[in-house]
């Protein structure tokens, strides 16, 4: 089955205008911020990785007619089920049924403001030289990735140009997949907004990413 | 907090909330997490993180041209100076707008924000419109906050397409020589750290 993104909107049109809020407001309803919190909690389990996750909510198929925290409810629903942490009786019935299985952590309150200070860094050690440089012209992989990606649709194909090396970092596609951390030499490059819009491109536009070594190639 | 109401009367909740609370009831009779673990992170994301910590890291720069040069060469390790650091900030650039070039952020993919200097994001900032729009048109975008920026200012959307997470340091406004760091960093809006405002002027609420 083709590896299919809902997520993957940059660029589209038809989503309507942007509606600006206050400062304050993070949380509309006293399930989302429970929602949130249970996702770093499971996460610290160590059952899956970050990319897996982005992976299990973009591939949610109603994700474009669901609120943010829902759509992480969801992935969160299917993350559970997939790595064996719960069966889908178990989420309707609301209790467990089936014995546990072992989990790799479980994150205490006493660990919880050390494991936030901390992070997770995705910086590794370089398996190789970088093999760009600032200001080096590079062109974008233009074939769509049959797995979870980080390079949007609207900057596949495209040329642009190194303006920072920023370290090799763990490579979301690899990492998503199950792969490991293959660590990949990561860059900020910068298009033109011509290059990406043509004549309805701003003038003085232009937009940077951060692209993995493997998503380039020198043009 | 929040568990005083586990035995409310279950029809009245909502799908979803009953789904939050199926996979939460779950999880914590199999021992995979700890109640007090998840209110301690609920408590944090309410209360303790949001965009109060950008506002003092950028009214820091405003007043301190050392801490600015090395929020701009290091931004990592200059906003851990100040206590920021953390999950969703561990690889930080700050982006310095400047009288004719102006910075935006987005995560066009998803959601990716920097927590420890600005908290969670707001709705729209994860929410198709922004996402899909800021990168083709961003002074369209801008306008729906109010904003207009003179015809010849470059703008530089940043998609956070990796670990990287930006945070922008608004221009500081004009009049506000004698401010104390504290008075300015109140003039330091979320928005414009994330490029989709301006930072107030004196007396503009």
């Amino acid at each position: 089955m083709p590896y299919v993104s809902h997520a993957d909107i940059g660029g589209r049109s038809g989503f309507g205008p942007v509606v600006p809020e206050p400062e304050g407001a993070v949380f509309h309803a006293t399930w989302e911020p429970r929602a949130h919190a249970l996702t770093i909690a499971l996460g610290a389990t160590g059952s899956w990785n970050l990319d897996m996750a982005r992976s299990a909510r973009e591939t949610l198929p109603d994700y474009l007619n669901l609120s943010y925290y829902e759509i992480w409810l969801g992935g969160l629903e299917k993350l559970v089920i997939a790595k064996n942490l719960a069966t889908p009786d178990e989420l309707t019935a609301g209790c467990v049924l089936h014995a546990p299985a072992p989990v790799g952590r479980v994150l205490k309150a006493d660990q919880v403001g050390a494991v936030l200070a901390k992070g997770a860094a995705t910086e590794r050690a370089p398996a190789g030289p970088a093999r760009f440089r600032p200001g080096q012209r590079v062109r974008t992989r233009a074939t769509p990735a049959e797995h979870h990606t980080r390079l949007p649709g609207y900057l596949r194909g495209k040329t642009g140009v190194i303006e920072r090396v920023l370290g090799a970092h763990v490579f979301a596609d690899s990492h998503a997949q199950g792969l490991g951390e293959d660590p990949q030499w990561l860059y900020t490059v910068v298009c033109d907004a011509a290059e990406l819009w043509g004549s309805e491109a701003t003038p003085g536009h232009s937009v940077s990413f951060d692209a993995w070594q493997p998503y380039l190639e020198a043009a | 907090m929040g568990r005083d109401h586990d035995h409310a009367d279950h029809s009245k909740l909502s799908n979803v909330e009953r789904r939050v609370r199926a996979l939460e009831t779950v999880m914590t009779q199999k021992g995979y997490i700890d109640p007090a673990a998840l209110d301690l992170l609920i408590d944090t994301y309410q209360t303790k993180v949001g965009p109060r910590n950008g506002a003092r890291v950028v009214a820091r720069a405003w007043v301190d041209p050392a801490f600015r040069e090395q929020l701009m060469r290091d931004a990592t390790a200059a906003i851990a100076e100040l206590g920021y650091s953390g999950r969703q900030g561990e690889h930080m650039i700050a982006v310095a707008n400047v009288p004719g070039r102006h910075n935006i952020v987005v995560c066009t993919l998803c959601s990716c924000y920097p927590w420890p200097v600005l908290g969670l994001p707001p709705v729209w900032y994860k929410s198709a419109p922004y996402r899909s729009r800021v990168v083709r048109d961003p002074r369209g975008v801008l306008a729906e906050f109010g904003v207009t920026l003179p015809a010849n200012t470059e703008i530089r959307v940043w998609d956070s397409t990796a670990e990287v997470r930006y945070l922008v340091i608004p221009e500081r406004p004009a009049g506000t020589d004698g401010l104390s760091e504290e008075a300015l960093a109140a003039l330091v809006t979320r928005d414009s750290m994330i490029g989709t405002g301006l930072a107030r002027a004196v007396g503009e609420t």
